[in-house]
C-alpha cells in the first residue's frame, strides 16, 4: 500500500496564526486514483489541499508542521524547489480563474514560464490539452477571444487545460464544478474519469454524489480533523464513525 | 406626483446645477484665455508664435519655440525618470514587501503629494544644482535639475494609483499564475502588471500634467534662458514659467503674448492627453 502512494501526509498541523485549522491529518493519496475529501463547509478542504502544492506559502503568518511526502520527498524540506512542486502539482480552483488574455495565451503561458519557447512545440501542447480538457471542439475556431468570454463552464475547462499543459503528476481540484451547471458538470465529472489514467487526482467536492461517482478513496473532514478515510465504497455503504454516517445521510447538523 | 418623486426631481435638477456651473467655470475660464491670447497671434501670424526663435516682447518678437521644446523636454525628462522610479517602487510595495511595510510607506509617499512645490525647488537649488555643476559642469541650472526634481514631484501621483490599480488585481489570477510553477516575479511581469496596465496609463498620465504644469519648481532650477537646449546641462525656459516670470510687469501686447503662450500650452496639454488616453484606450481592448 505504502508503496503505491503518490503522496503522503504525515501528522499534519495547519496554522492560520494561532489558529489551529487542520490537526494531525494523516492521508496517502494513490497514484492514477481519485481520491475526494468530503465535509461541511469551513472544515478545512481547501486548506488541506491547498497544502499539497503549497499554495498556502503565499498566505502570511501560515505554518504547517508534519509532513507532505511526494514520491517519498518531503515537499516542505528547505531544499525543495516550491516552484518545481507546484510544476508538478497542478491546481484548479474552486471558482474558475483564467487569465484576461486570449485562449491560447492562457495556456501558452504556463508552458513559456516553464521554459518552453518552440513556437511549433506550444501550438501542439495547447491543441493537445484542449482536446484532453474537452474543450477543443468549442474554442478551435476562436483561439485569439479573450478567455473572458467563454460560459463559466468552459472557463473552467480552460484552466483545466492550463493545468494539464504543463504536464503536472497530480492534479489537485478545489471544488471544480461548484459554479457549474449540470451538464458542465458532468462534462468535467467525465473528463476526471478520464484523466486518472495518466494522472492522480484529489478532489474536493460539496456534493457527496460527486465524491460517490467519481472517487476511489474519500475522507470526511470535521473542524479540522479527518474523521475517516477509506475506499470510497466503504465510506458511503458502510462508514466506520457515527459522524461520517450522519454526515453523508444528511443527519448532520 | 408623490412627495417622494418630487423630491428626487429636486435633487436631481439641484445636481444637474451644479454640475452645470462647475463646467461652465471652467468654460469662461478657457475661453477667457483664448480670447485674450488668440487675436495677437492671428495679428501676427501663428507659424511666428509656433516656430519663432526669439522672444523679445516689447519689440513684437514673440517665437515661443525655445519655450515649447523646454515644457516637453523637462516633462519628457521627468518621465523617464519618475515613471521607472515610481512603477518599480509600486510594484515592490504591493508585490514584494509586507504588508506592515506598505502601510507605513503608503501614507508618507501620499504625504510627500503635499509637499508645496517651492520646497521642492528650494532642494533642488541647494542640493542638487551645486552637485550637478561640480560633477558634470555648467551653472548646474538646467534640463537635467528639473527634470530630476520633477521626477521626484511626480512620484507620489505614479506610486500611489499604480499601487491601487494592482491591488485591485485579483488575487485568484496571481494564485492561478504561481500553481502554474511561475516565480512571483513572472507573475508581476506577465500577469499582475497586463492586467493593471490602464490604471498605471492614467497614473502616468497625471503624473505627466503634473509635470507640465508645474511651475515654481522649474523657474528655480531650470534656469529660464530663452534657447534651445543642446544638452541636458543646458538651461531653459518652459511655456509656464514664461508666463509667472514676466506676468507682474507685462502689458499691452506683451501681456496679450503671455496669453497666448497659455493658449499654446493649453492645446499642447489637449494633445497629450488625447495621445496617452488614446493609448491607453487602445491597450484596454487588447
Ligand atoms: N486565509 C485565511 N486566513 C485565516 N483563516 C482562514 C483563511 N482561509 C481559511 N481560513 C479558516 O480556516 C478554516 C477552514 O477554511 P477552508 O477554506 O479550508 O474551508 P472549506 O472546508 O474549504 O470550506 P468551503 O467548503 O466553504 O469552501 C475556516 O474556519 C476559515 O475561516
Ligand atoms: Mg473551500
Amino acid at each position: 500500500m505504502v508503496t503505491t502512494n503518490r503522496m503522503e501526509v504525515k501528522n499534519l498541523n495547519f496554522y492560520y496564526g494561532q489558529n489551529l485549522a487542520l490537526k494531525d491529518i494523516n492521508m496517502g493519496i494513490e497514484s492514477n486514483k481519485v481520491t475526494a475529501v468530503i465535509g461541511p463547509s469551513g472544515c478545512g478542504k481547501s486548506t488541506f489541499i491547498r497544502i499539497l502544492n503549497r499554495m498556502n506559502d503565499i498566505i502570511i503568518g501560515s505554518r504547517v508542521e508534519g509532513a507532505i511526502l511526494l514520491d517519498g520527498q518531503d515537499i516542505y524540506a528547505p531544499e525543495v524547489d516550491v516552484v518545481e512542486i507546484r510544476r508538478k502539482i497542478g491546481m484548479v480552483f474552486q471558482k474558475s480563474n483564467p487569465f484576461p488574455k486570449s485562449i491560447f495565451d492562457n495556456i501558452a503561458y504556463g508552458l513559456r514560464i516553464n521554459g518552453i519557447n518552440n513556437k511549433g512545440e506550444i501550438i501542439d501542447r495547447v491543441e493537445t490539452s484542449l482536446k484532453n480538457s474537452a474543450l477543443w471542439e468549442e474554442v478551435q475556431d476562436r483561439l485569439d477571444a479573450n478567455a473572458s468570454e467563454l460560459s463559466g463552464g468552459q472557463q473552467q475547462r480552460l484552466c483545466i487545460a492550463r493545468a494539464l499543459a504543463i504536464e503536472p503528476e497530480v492534479i489537485l481540484f478545489d471544488e471544480p464544478c461548484s459554479a457549474l451547471d449540470p451538464i458542465s458538470t458532468a462534462k468535467i465529472e467525465e473528463l476526471i474519469n478520464e484523466l486518472k489514467e495518466k494522472y492522480t487526482i484529489a478532489i474536493v467536492t460539496h456534493n457527496m454524489q460527486q465524491a460517490a461517482r467519481i472517487s476511489d478513496y474519500t475522507g470526511f473532514f470535521l473542524l479540522g480533523e479527518l474523521i475517516e478515510f477509506d475506499k470510497t465504497e466503504k465510506i458511503f455503504t458502510n462508514p466506520a464513525k457515527k459522524q461520517t454516517e450522519d454526515y453523508i445521510t444528511g443527519r448532520f447538523g | 406626483m408623490t412627495t417622494l418623486e418630487r423630491n428626487e426631481k429636486l435633487i436631481q435638477l439641484a445636481l444637474l446645477m451644479i454640475a452645470l456651473s462647475a463646467i461652465s467655470i471652467l468654460a469662461i475660464i478657457t475661453l477667457f484665455i483664448f480670447k485674450e491670447g488668440m487675436p495677437i497671434m492671428f495679428k501676427y501670424g501663428v507659424n511666428k508664435f509656433l516656430f519663432g526663435l526669439d522672444w523679445y516682447p516689447t519689440e513684437q518678437s514673440f517665437g515661443l519655440l525655445p519655450m515649447i521644446i523646454g515644457s516637453l523636454a523637462v516633462t519628457a525628462g521627468s518621465l523617464i525618470i519618475g515613471i521607472p522610479f515610481g512603477l518599480a517602487c509600486a510594484i515592490f510595495l504591493t508585490e514584494f514587501s509586507s504588508l506592515r511595510l506598505r502601510q507605513i510607506i503608503k501614507p508618507i509617499i501620499e504625504l510627500l503629494a503635499g509637499i508645496p512645490s517651492v520646497v521642492y525647488g528650494f532642494m533642488g537649488v541647494i542640493i542638487l544644482v551645486p552637485f550637478i555643476r561640480e560633477h558634470l559642469g555648467g551653472s548646474g541650472l538646467s534640463v537635467l535639475a528639473a527634470s530630476i526634481i520633477l521626477g521626484i514631484m511626480i512620484l507620489p501621483t505614479i506610486i500611489s494609483i499604480s499601487i491601487d490599480s494592482l491591488q485591485a488585481v485579483p488575487r485568484s489570477y496571481r494564485e492561478g499564475s504561481i500553481a502554474l510553477g511561475a516565480t512571483k516575479w513572472q507573475t508581476t511581469k506577465m500577469v499582475t502588471l497586463p492586467s493593471a496596465k490602464s490604471g498605471i496609463i492614467a497614473s502616468i498620465i497625471l503624473g505627466m500634467g503634473r509635470a507640465i504644469g508645474e511651475t515654481m519648481a522649474v523657474i528655480m532650477i531650470a534656469g529660464n534662458a530663452v534657447s534651445i537646449p543642446h544638452s541636458v546641462l543646458d538651461p531653459v525656459r518652459t511655456l509656464t514659467s514664461n508666463i509667472a516670470l514676466e506676468m507682474g510687469y507685462a502689458s499691452g501686447e506683451h501681456r496679450q503674448a503671455l496669453f497666448a503662450t497659455g493658449v499654446i500650452l493649453f492645446i499642447i496639454i489637449m494633445i497629450l492627453n488625447t495621445i496617452a488616453n488614446a493609448t491607453a484606450a487602445k491597450q484596454r481592448t487588447k
